[in-house]
């Protein structure tokens, strides 16, 4: 019987979901992975686990621009995200009962949206979206005009330093300043930007931070989230207290150090990668266009990141524009969030004034280290007959 | 010859066993689950049904075993509209839907099938028992769970699209199928009643939709005998849930009539019947029968074949029994047979005694 594997797709174009790991992280992690030893104990075997962890910690730190003591690891962006909200919420609170309004970007990443609402539906709290434009961006403005109806009532601020689906960077260091203002702690999901964008925890004034391996070509299954000093969220997970009481569970040595390594490489290459990634991404929008002329290419139009282009193709739906990529070895998003694999219109678009219908039409390219002109010349030969047979698809159904 | 095969996946064993066999006669199948319900948890919950998400991940497991893509489409909008909607509309009417059919014939075999074609497939194959010979529907060897009665709605063209792999054996034989698969769904339990209907409590789900109003259960003197609390929730044939106490002889339900909200009930040898005339004929086997011709006619799921004379006469099926049916439903499917092979079909809209006047 023939099988059809992901691993047989010739060309991916959904590094946004998830990237190669480095052979240097491959290397270091195999290597730990030797040895017998957990960071909490307190033999040799412990120690030598420990220094381990510290030295990650460091190497982190100095790639994000924080102090090692500001590093919280974690399983990954998702639980960091969690952390941040439920645990900044609970702490605020806990100060000032008055606290109980959480303000999200109305284009979060799902693992800061539904915390806050989960927050709101089981907590007490109160979920506020704030507003983007319609290239999914969040004006200062628009965020003081939410912190100002009543500033003291305002338990945290999370807004994504750069957009998953589109792909937008926002003014996070601006955005930071006004909460700042109002000594409202402020966290972001950077977990897209890093890698990409020049990412300085200490610059850019925010209080929490959330960071994945994973996309930066380290595993899955490691993060961090970086707190500022004095900003002590409650916990989410109880148990051995093992990061600074905030976060307990057994530290994972080995993927913590194909964090750090991965992480390094990535700050080392940023510049030149980010480069790489616009010129592809630019040749790969204009080869679309070139096929799909009414191709609509959404998200902020210099604000954003290099390695993303998300496309709405009119009258065509999504998930059968995938389907048919996918059958001829094209591997992409749809960019939403999925409900047992039914890709619902993306909340993002929707935030961004598009309607469902076009929200429905969507697709994400995200590029990567591997990604090359092969792979946009590919797509390029396929995007055409694809979109026209699933227009044919959207009006024999729009026609039932 | 090699075919782009869409296999509609329910997460079912029988299914997965079909899609396994597609692929393994060498055709490039792709596993596609439908998503019936916007909320998959408002369904049916549990193994029984065919729209859950453990159902979609079940099938999902499938598609990797058999080493098949696999998506999940989502019908929720087409399901509500086409099979949902329609079910209430019709015992809002008074008649007695089969929704499964009209699944078949309005999402299943029309707008997954229409979409698959436009998308570049050839066929849609499904786990339903039944054979297809040269074209036409046969019964499946396993009369036990032959559903060539619920496609007999299909079309000539329909039919022409379709692949049914399972038609040549028993259940029992596609379970072991699944097992020496690996397939995990071998020993799922097999789904019964209406998908969509959570608990399968169908005389809730119609009154929370069209209300329980009170009305008269009478006889066919019109004499009342008792009240029921919505006629929506009874079908022709029926005599359990009547409580019509203290009656001397058992009453079946003989008639609905959704305007005055009446149900008129009669003694067993009311509901018999040997004329009927059935909407919308569908001819898949063969040419529309335009001389009244001796042939088979099934009147509902697993229901007793009759012997019958059948006709297509202005637009219309006009079906004689060669002996009375008793329980004939209007908004069933009267699927005509020539031994096991379908030959068309319409959905019943009036029965009639020969030497009575027309009753429904």
């Amino acid at each position: 019987m023939r099988r059809r594997m992901l691993d047989t797709a010739m060309v991916y174009l959904d590094h946004a979901a998830t990237t190669a790991v480095r052979p240097e992280a491959v290397a270091d992690m195999t290597e730990e992975f030797g040895h017998l030893g957990n960071p909490s104990s307190l033999h040799g075997a412990g120690r030598r686990a420990r220094r381990a962890v510290e030295e990650a910690r460091e190497s982190v730190a100095d790639s994000l621009d924080c102090t090692p003591n500001e590093v919280v690891f974690t399983s990954g962006g998702t639980e960091a995200d969690n952390l941040a909200v439920k645990g900044l919420y609970w702490w605020r609170h806990q100060s000032s009962p008055r606290r109980r309004r959480i303000l999200v970007s109305a284009v979060e990443h799902h693992a800061a949206l539904d915390p806050a609402r989960w927050m709101a539906d089981h907590q007490g709290a109160v979920y506020e979206e704030i507003p983007v434009d319609r290239h999914g961006r969040v004006a200062p403005e628009a965020l003081r005009a939410a912190v100002e109806r009543d500033p003291d009532d305002v338990a945290l601020v999370s807004v994504m330093w750069a957009n998953n689906e589109v792909g937008t960077v926002q003014p996070v260091a601006e955005l930071a300043a006004v909460a700042r203002e109002y000594q409202i702690p402020f966290h972001t999901d950077a977990v897209q930007a890093v890698g990409s964008q020049p990412v300085s925890f200490a610059e850019s004034g925010v209080s929490a931070l959330t960071v994945s391996a994973h996309k930066i070509g380290g595993p899955v299954g490691a993060g961090a989230l970086l707190l500022a000093r004095g900003v002590e969220p409650a916990p989410v997970l109880h148990g051995g207290g093992q990061e600074r009481e905030i976060r307990s569970g057994t530290l994972m040595t080995p993927l913590l150090r194909g964090f750090a390594t991965a992480l390094r490489l990535a700050v080392a290459e940023r510049a030149a990668h980010a480069r790489h990634l616009a010129e592809l991404r630019d040749s790969l929008v204009a080869a679309v266009r070139e096929r799909v002329p009414d191709a609509v290419l959404n998200g902020h139009p210099t604000e954003r990141l290099p390695g993303i282009a998300h496309l709405s193709f009119p009258g065509c739906e999504g998930d059968a524009l995938l389907m048919l990529l996918d059958a001829r070895g094209i591997a992409c998003s749809t960019g939403s969030a999925c409900s047992a694999g039914v890709a619902q219109a993306s909340h993002v678009l929707l935030a961004m004034g598009a309607d469902p219908e076009t929200a429905r039409s969507s697709l994400r390219f995200s590029l990567g280290r591997d990604s090359g002109a092969a792979d946009v010349a590919a797509l390029g030969e396929a995007i055409g007959p694809v979109v026209e047979r699933a227009r044919a698809a959207r009006r024999k159904r729009r026609a039932a | 010859m090699t075919l782009r095969v869409l296999a509609a996946m329910s997460g079912g064993v029988d299914s997965a066993v079909a899609a396994a066999r597609a692929a393994e006669a060498g055709h490039d199948v792709t596993g596609v689950h439908l998503a019936l319900s916007k909320n998959p948890q408002s369904y049916r919950s549990g193994a029984r049904g065919c729209c859950t998400v453990e159902d979609s991940r079940d099938a999902r497991r499938a598609a990797d075993v058999i080493g098949i893509p696999f998506y999940v489409w989502d019908m929720a909008e087409e399901f509500d509209r086409d099979v949902v909607s329609d079910f209430v509309a019709e015992y809002a009417a008074g008649r007695t839907p089969n929704p499964c059919l009209r699944c078949n014939e309005k999402i299943k075999f029309a707008a997954v099938l229409d979409r698959a074609i436009a998308l570049g497939f050839d066929a849609v194959c499904t786990g339903h028992h039944v054979r297809k010979v040269d074209g036409r529907l046969r019964r499946s060897v396993d009369l036990d769970k032959d559903q060539s009665y619920v496609l007999g709605v299909l079309t000539r063209e329909q039919v022409a699209h379709a692949m049914f792999p399972l038609g040549d054996c028993t259940k029992a034989e596609v379970r072991a199928e699944a097992e020496r698969r690996g397939l995990a769904v071998a020993d799922k339990p097999d789904s019964h009643d209406i998908c969509f209907i959570a608990d399968g409590d169908t005389a809730g789900f119609l009154n929370d939709r069209l209300g329980g109003e009170p009305g008269p259960i009478k006889d066919e003197s019109g004499a009342v005998l008792g009240t029921h609390q919505g006629a929506h929730t009874f079908t022709v044939g029926q005599r359990k849930g009547l409580n019509l106490g203290g009656a001397v002889e058992r009453r079946y339900v003989l008639s609905i009539e959704p305007v005055n909200n009446t149900v008129t009930v009669g003694p067993r040898d009311s509901l018999k019947v040997d004329e009927i005339t059935a909407e919308r004929p569908v001819w898949s086997g063969c040419a529309p029968l335009t001389e009244p011709t001796a042939c088979q006619v099934q009147l509902r799921a697993h229901g007793e074949v009759y012997g019958c004379r059948a006709v297509e006469r202005d637009g219309r099926l006009v079906i004689e029994l060669d002996e009375p049916a008793t329980g004939v439903a209007a908004g069933q499917a009267a699927v005509l047979y020539d031994g096991d092979t379908v030959l068309g079909s319409g959905t019943i809209a009036a029965t009639a005694r020969r030497e009575h006047g027309t009753r429904v």
